[in-house]
């Protein structure tokens, strides 16, 4: 009773990386209030799917096993989880922010009347002090997320309200095995007895998993290259950089003609025009062309070996440098402040 | 063929997306002067698979709702110039300070009370919020299923509701039954532009709280011409329990805001050194703009 749950994703039999994350910050929150950490999965053919979750320490795996069950749909998910937590009474209840967990979190806090707070960045245990009721909470969940276009960062605290919910994206926590050898109970939750016939009325009809298509226009950060990156090679580090800091790659229309990039990555007049919280302006001069394209950027960081490029004049940090050096630096100097 | 109720659901937001730099005051709190108030550009999203839906089948009738300040009729306005029919304002200071469990709680009292709907349609998300959690909460507390992440309404006819889906890593398509509730994602296509005809026809329609001013001639155009008046509603008007509302009805808590104020007036002159690197990734970090 009142222990730590995590909604474990699953795709193809395996379970989806965010929620292994979670599991990792589960366990912490779950040493910090001395109580248990505890998972549960939702699919089919879930068999020996425990081993893939209890190296990260949790101590009970719920299992809901049901060819119904998978692919997700809202509503069986929901009912077993609000009848999970509704027996079980869960103090805090992790989900991955994807489109599962944004679909299922929502309506779970709904039924449930507990908050839930989105794309949280950050958490911790910590108490809380509601001055006007004079009245103080000890060992809350600390929800920490970007809001208003990241222009501010709020602490979210449910003090009343049990679970305390939040999702997490991918990325944002670590993966860590706790240890191969983690022993917890698994639980088989007799499916019949958790959902209605009615919570099937939504089907999948068709499904396609694919790689996702580019979309540099709704992107947070943006790392672009130009003709002054030099060569394909050097445009590869580039995508180096966005995967570790999560970032999409686009291209001025010099790097595009030399066909270093693709269309679609395009930035400018003649491509798209975007608005992230960071644009990386690497070996762009900084024509008109490109600027239109990039100039309503929150924070840009501009890389050129000529200091005197115009794009310097809509820089935040002008960095004069070789791409193929400071690239390489950038990647593990993020890596080591964020370990 | 009969046409479908439609409810879209709609929000007035801060465009948080052209924050520029002066966005933040010195004092580090949000300049919302510069800021203009817009229609949630999901939202938008959203009014055009319904007014598709409206095209497709005729005798469909679509009604905008959306919840807020007397200003935010101009997005109801802004959606009967695009071919919404009607559109009502849900406004009252008891709804102040409400999280998304207590929006999605005034909103399903006021859909409970516009009669039988068979599709209510919201964006994903609102950008000043950014949660996606008021279409799924509604969805909930009506009992009505929910497709999220929807890119295409297919087919809505014979009770059955056929959506394509984007999500991260692919596309779904899923059918289910009517009455449902639908949030459409950015990828869905744009709305469509004001159209002349209904700028003419509604340029005048207002709100109550917006009339206040009114002189009697303008009082007499809306008295003759009824489509003129936007729905207000207030709490009275539906049925709550005031405990569900507002700041008491809201389970989440704002414990502390810290602004993210960009310090760096002038740009800084890195050198490509390892310790440069480190010190410009720990400022990045620690005002989140990456990590």
């Amino acid at each position: 009773m009142n222990n730590v749950f995590v909604y474990c994703e699953i795709e193809e039999g395996q379970v989806a990386d965010v929620s292994l994350e979670l599991l990792t910050k589960g366990r912490k929150l779950a040493d910090d209030l001395k109580c248990e950490l505890e998972a549960i999965v939702i699919g089919a053919d879930l068999k020996g799917v425990e081993k893939q979750i209890m190296p990260y320490g949790v101590d009970t795996v719920w299992i809901a096993s049901d060819k119904r069950l998978y692919p997700y749909t809202t509503l069986p998910h929901t009912s077993i989880i609000v009848k999970l937590f509704g027996e079980e009474k869960p103090q805090i209840a992790l989900m991955g922010a994807t489109s599962i967990g944004r679909d299922l979190g929502p309506r779970v806090s709904s039924a449930l009347h507990s908050g839930l707070t989105a794309d949280c960045t950050s958490l911790i245990i910590g108490d809380h002090e509601d001055k006007k009721n004079n009245k103080v909470y000890k060992d809350l969940l600390y929800q920490i997320r970007p809001a208003f276009g990241g222009n501010i960062v709020a602490t979210i605290v449910n003090p009343d309200c049990r679970p305390q919910m939040a999702t997490v994206r991918e990325g944002v926590m670590k993966k860590e095995i706790l240890s191969d050898a983690y022993k917890g109970k698994v639980k088989q939750l007799d499916v019949e007895k958790y959902v209605n016939a009615e919570d099937f009325v939504v089907k999948v009809i068709e499904r396609h998993m694919e790689a996702s298509k580019v979309n540099i226009k709704n992107a947070g950060i943006i790392i672009a290259g130009g003709y002054g990156v030099g060569s394909k090679d050097n445009f590869d580090k580039l995508y180096e950089l966005a995967d570790v800091i999560g970032a999409e790659v686009g291209a001025s229309r010099a790097a595009v003609d030399a066909g270093y990039a693709s269309h679609e990555r395009q930035i400018g007049q003649t491509g798209v025009t975007v608005r992230p919280k960071l644009y990386i302006a690497c070996g762009i001069s900084g024509q008109i062309q490109h600027t239109a394209g990039m100039e309503e950027s929150s924070m840009v960081i501009a890389i050129n070996t000529d200091k005197n490029a115009p794009i310097n004049n809509f820089a935040d940090y002008i960095i004069t440098g070789d791409i193929a050096d400071v690239i390489p630096k950038m990647i593990k100097q993020y890596k080591e402040n964020t370990k | 063929m009969k046409g479908l109720k439609i409810v879209v659901l709609a929000k007035q937001v801060p465009d948080t997306r052209n924050v520029g730099k002066d966005a933040m005051k010195a004092d580090g709190t949000v300049n919302r002067a510069v800021l203009p108030a817009i229609f949630n550009p999901e939202d938008l999203n959203a009014l055009e698979q319904a007014l598709r839906l409206k095209d497709k089948y005729p005798g469909t009738e679509i009604t905008l709702l959306t919840m807020g300040p007397g200003r935010a009729a101009e997005i109801i306005r802004e959606g009967l110039y695009r071919g919404a029919d009607n559109g009502i304002l849900l406004s009252d200071r008891a709804f102040a300070g409400s999280d998304t469990l207590a929006t999605s709680y005034a909103l399903s009292c006021t859909l409970k009370k516009m009669g039988k709907i068979d599709i209510i349609i919201a964006g994903r998300q609102a950008i000043d919020g950014d949660t996606a959690q008021v279409g799924p909460q509604v969805a909930e507390k009506l009992g009505f299923p929910q497709i999220t992440y929807a890119e295409e309404v297919v087919s809505a006819e014979k009770g059955k509701i056929v959506i394509k889906r984007r999500l991260e890593r692919g596309v779904e398509t899923v059918e289910g039954t009517l009455p449902m509730v639908v949030t459409v994602n950015a990828s869905a296509p744009e709305c469509r532009p004001r159209n002349a005809k209904y700028v003419m026809k509604y340029k005048h329609a207002r709100a109550v709280s917006e009339m206040q001013n009114a002189d009697e001639d303008y009082i007499l155009l809306h008295n003759n011409r009824p489509y003129l008046n936007i729905g207000e509603w207030s709490v009275n008007d539906i049925e709550t329990k005031a405990e569900e509302l507002g700041l008491t009805g809201s389970p989440t808590k704002v414990k502390a805001i810290e602004n993210v104020v960009f310090q760096a007036k002038e740009a800084k002159v890195l050198e490509p050194t390892d310790a440069d690197m480190g010190e410009l990734m720990k400022e990045l970090i620690a005002n989140h703009t990456i990590g």
